[in-house]
């Protein structure tokens, strides 16, 4: 059903140089701790990195819990901070995708999809032949979302040990972690300027709407370096 | 408030899997060397610029805390390191925790 080969290659992904255990495992101590004192029991964490499994997602759900957002308004906030999981998803799939392989592997495993596991997955598909890239991709989403839910009991368990400074230190992590690896990534004229534009444009637009400037920001900056890439042989 | 923590939860996650959901949907129709796949790659990119970008400018909770100068001071040795290291993200990742841990206990 799965080739434990490629599931295993994948899996070991989280050892290494590039590991992204560091960068996940301390925002979701962050995270452990932070719904402990929002009130969460243990359960109530692990659950929730279990069916989330996106950092800002759980970061939205905590904050419009503290201000008593109704649940409509926290099913929006978490679509609009989570909605870059849709372009992620189809700039990842297409290249998982072969007609020998079962389709509810593909519509299970999309919840793997968050940034660390989906860099690493675009930093690896060439080295695995299509058929085998959706085990191999299996393989990092298991081994990245173990070590978040593992985290989390951590984060829950030592949050009375957690000082305001060591969270800050914690909260800065995984932001470097993510610039590290899209710099990495800059090997074409298109992620390039992606990458570039999203990161001047997000900001600017956090001016006119800090709901909205991901996502404005990104359809404006992708699109204008999907252009110029096209015209410069990407 | 506690009764309702497990409905938050299960809404969180439902607003998080439908856009997955929604994009291996769309993937089934679209080829790796189309045109549009390659619009949606640099759409990802950018947005994902865009999240982190944000999270260093204006970030919410416990980064907050830490002055605008200090983060960037932090990042840029953070990357200052990723590069003296030959692109290894473990050195950059515990020293940015580190360094910043040990500033904002003296701030």
């Amino acid at each position: 059903m799965i080739n434990t080969k490629y599931f295993l290659k994948g899996f070991k992904s989280i050892k290494g140089v590039g590991s992204p255990a560091i960068a996940l495992g301390a925002s979701f101590v962050a995270i452990g701790a932070l719904l402990k004192n929002l009130g969460f029991s243990i359960q109530e964490s692990i659950f929730s990195t279990f069916l989330t499994y996106a950092l800002p997602g759980s970061l939205v759900m905590a904050e419009s819990m503290l201000i008593g957002a109704s649940l409509i308004n926290i099913f929006i906030a978490v679509w609009l901070v989570n909605a870059r999981l849709y372009p992620m998803t189809v700039a990842l799939m297409p290249l998982l995708m072969h007609e020998n392989q079962p389709r509810w592997k593909y519509y299970l495993s999309c919840h793997f999809i968050a940034v660390s596991s989906w860099l690493i997955m675009k930093d690896n598909y060439e080295n695995i032949e299509k058929e085998n890239r959706i085990d191999f991709w299996i393989g990092i989403g298991t081994a990245t979302w173990s070590v978040a839910i593992f985290s989390t009991i951590i984060g829950y368990v030592a949050s009375d040990f957690l000082n305001k400074d060591m969270l800050i230190g914690l909260a800065i992590v995984n932001p470097i972690y993510f610039i590290c690896m899209m710099i990495g990534a800059m090997k074409t004229i298109q992620i390039s300027l992606s990458v570039v534009l999203g990161a001047i444009l997000g900001p600017i637009f956090y001016f006119l709407s800090p709901e909205w400037c991901i996502l404005f920001g990104g359809f404006i900056a992708g699109s204008i370096a999907y252009y110029a890439g096209e015209r410069n042989g990407n | 408030m506690a009764t309702n923590i497990f409905i938050v939860i299960i809404v969180t996650s439902l607003a998080t899997y439908l856009s997955r959901f929604l994009g291996v949907v769309s993937s089934e129709k679209i080829k790796e060397t189309s045109k549009i796949f390659r619009w949606f790659n640099c759409l990802a990119y950018s947005t994902l610029a865009a999240l982190i970008a944000r999270i260093v400018i204006f970030p919410s909770g416990s980064l907050s805390e830490v002055d605008y100068l200090t983060r960037l001071i932090v990042v840029f040795l953070s990357l200052t390191i990723f590069y003296l290291t030959k692109k290894n993200l473990v050195y950059p990742t515990l020293f940015s925790a580190i360094i910043l841990s040990i500033i904002s206990s003296y701030l």
